[in-house]
């Protein structure tokens, strides 16, 4: 047996001899596992990114709104007609078994002012249940109680970005600020969330309670009535039943009938996730077949190329056997040489394929995430293809007569 | 006791239907510290005896004792051990490794034989010093000139000890001045480090330079004589 240091050497003479033959052979690899690293980093990215999403919106979340009316045959854009009511969101807590948290939520956009400062920014109206349901934390002082709200109390918890704009440096906790001429006193900070997926800066609103909202800053002509109602089902499994209950609930409420459109929706995020979610595994699927494709016609490439590599240096195994190589050393070196031939490519393919998700990242305006998983996958994969592919040629060298490879010319 | 021993060797081949018999029963003994010369003309048979002699090629029949062991029945595996450890040999195209330097190319046999690398250098360095190359040890083979190529072709075959060398036409590809130079060598392999040469020619001055003569025709050994060698080649030119 041979030592393998000595026959790696001997693999890298004629790979340095046909530089351009060899990465010429190694593009098909260099492409396959360029596409591999893409590939599991584009797929990582997105569905990392769609965690994150996830996480900032709170998960197992239901969103019922009021949807479209049909008035004498025109129907009307969603939420013309604010059908959910306060007691649609008492009802649903009542009776529906399969949700956990509920926070009825209408929102407006208002003139916010402290002292000299203004700012415009998103009122909501809502329930302490809100911070449970989108899964929020409050970074200074308190959520609101359910004190807040049957008291109608004017208190309010800011965004980062608003404590920013009203208060610079200052402790915003006990100060009080006038939302559309409405003194409240800003009870709690809530913690940075940065922006959502669409760019949407979620730092940049207030929360009061829901009650003081309808009653003195929002305009409404619909009294009683909310935007939209927040449910966080009990766990993951009881999303659907929750979306069910509800749908029937409403039905029932609304006095919707057989044939009527429903003058609600609810629009399960979750569900929405998922979709998002096969879009990615489609684009991966598609990425991997150009990865397997590449890597299949790489792997033909090398075993051509061997095989050529061995009709020319036929005398050479001849030598090497009349000199006491076996055909086991003969197998090794050629194979050796094939697997190298690969592993090469396989590097060059990382190095291009971290690059083009770099590029992706860069241009794409997409989240691309490398694993260390990813890179062993792709130098694993190719390496395998060399060995695979290279085998034939190696044992086709091997079994040479030794008096016909010396005569070869 | 002869270090080369082969009896009523056979050797066929077959051509469409007909079989054409390069070795009709072959029998010769070469003792060691011999230095042979196996003549004849093409197609005489002596190409065929020294592949069977080389552990290259089996006979259809007969035996072949190398130091003693049979080896006719020896598996091809088992050969490249016996050629590595046994046999050096010198071929007319010099058969060097190309893109691979002088040191390599007599490195090689023991790379076969698991030495490890710096014994493997030394003494290839040691080898290249007697056929007179030191300095060249990095030239690559298209960077020297015939004879130096013969000569470290010669250094491969000493640098494992085989005991037995065997030479395919050495000179054939030669001017006659390098030619008796590289034969100097050859003297010199078998008088002072008591090698056992057989060594092909079809020139009678090259053949003149060793101790016994053995003649092939048509398959078959029609002449073996002793010889008194020339005394140093370069003394010839």
């Amino acid at each position: 047996m041979i030592d393998f240091l000595s026959t790696f050497k001997m693999a890298t003479v004629s790979l340095r001899v046909n530089k351009m033959r060899s990465i010429l052979t190694s593009l098909g690899i260099i492409i396959g596992a360029s596409a591999v690293i893409i590939m599991l980093a584009v797929g990582q990215g997105a569905s990392v990114k769609i965690q994150k999403d996830m996480a900032s919106m709170g998960s197992n979340l239901l969103m019922i709104s009021s949807a479209s009316v049909t008035s004498g045959g025109v129907r009307m854009g969603r939420g013309t007609k604010p059908s959910l009511t306060m007691k649609d969101a008492l009802a649903i807590e009542k009776n529906c078994p399969s949700v956990g948290y509920i926070a009825p939520y209408s929102s407006e956009a208002k003139q916010v002012t402290y002292g000299n400062q203004n700012w415009s920014t998103s009122i909501a109206g809502t329930t302490p249940e809100y911070m449970k349901i989108r899964d929020w934390k409050i970074n200074l002082g308190r959520n609101l109680s359910s004190e807040d709200i049957s008291n109608m109390s004017k208190v309010a918890i800011i965004g980062n970005t608003v404590a920013n704009e009203l208060f610079g440096d200052l402790d915003p906790i006990g100060r009080t600020v006038r939302i559309g001429g409405v003194p409240f006193k800003v009870i709690g900070l809530l913690e940075s969330k940065g922006q959502n997926s669409m760019g949407h800066d979620q730092d940049d609103f207030i929360i009061i309670p829901i009650t003081t909202g309808q009653k003195k800053v929002f305009g409404t002509n619909f009294p009683g009535t909310v935007n939209m109602i927040n449910v966080k089902a009990k766990n993951s499994d009881s999303i659907y039943s929750a979306e069910e209950e509800i749908t029937e609930l409403l039905k029932k409420r609304h006095r919707i009938g057989k044939k009527q459109e429903n003058d609600f929706q609810v629009r399960n995020l979750t569900q929405m996730m998922e979709t998002m979610k096969n879009t990615v595994k489609t684009m991966s699927l598609l990425l991997g077949s150009i990865a397997g494709v590449s890597l299949l016609v790489g792997g033909i490439g090398i075993m051509n190329i061997m095989l050529v590599s061995v009709t020319e240096r036929t005398k050479e195994i001849g030598i090497r056997m009349a000199i006491g190589a076996k055909s086991s050393d003969i197998r090794i070196q050629f194979l050796i040489e094939s697997l190298l031939l690969s592993f090469i490519g396989g590097i060059l393919g990382l190095i291009a394929g971290v690059t083009g998700a770099k590029l992706i990242e860069f241009f794409g305006s997409m989240t691309v995430y490398i694993s260390s998983f990813s890179i062993i996958l792709s130098l694993g994969f190719s390496g395998l293809i060399g060995v695979i592919f290279g085998y034939y040629p190696a044992y086709k060298a091997s079994l040479l007569n030794p008096i016909d490879a010396l005569r070869y010319e | 006791m002869a270090l080369i021993e082969v009896k009523n060797i056979v050797k066929t081949y077959t051509m469409g239907n007909e079989t054409f018999y390069a070795l009709k029963g072959v029998s010769l003994q070469i003792d060691s510290g011999e230095f042979v010369a196996i003549m004849g003309a093409s197609g005489s048979g002596k190409s065929t005896f020294m592949n069977i002699i080389g552990c290259l090629d089996k006979p259809v029949s007969g035996d072949y004792f190398l130091d003693g062991k049979n080896i006719v029945d020896t598996k091809l595996d088992k050969l490249s051990e016996v050629r590595n450890a046994k046999l050096g040999f010198v071929f007319q195209g010099f058969n060097l490794i190309s893109r691979t330097s002088a040191l390599e190319n007599v490195e090689l046999p023991m790379i076969y034989n698991g030495i490890p690398a710096k014994e493997r250098t030394e003494r290839a360095m040691e080898a290249l010093k007697i056929v007179g190359l030191t300095g060249k040890e990095h030239n690559m083979p298209n960077q020297l000139s015939g004879g130096q190529q013969q000569r470290v072709a010669i250094a491969r075959a000493i640098v494992n000890d085989a005991p037995v060398i065997l030479a395919d036409e050495p000179t054939g590809n030669l001017d006659t001045k390098t030619s008796y130079e590289v034969m100097d060598f050859f003297v010199n392999l078998n008088e002072q480090m008591k090698k056992t040469i057989a060594l092909v020619t079809h020139e009678d001055d090259i053949a003149s330079y060793c101790k016994r003569i053995v003649r092939f025709k048509d398959g078959n050994i029609i002449k073996d004589t002793q010889n008194n060698p020339i005394k140093g080649g370069s003394t010839a030119v």
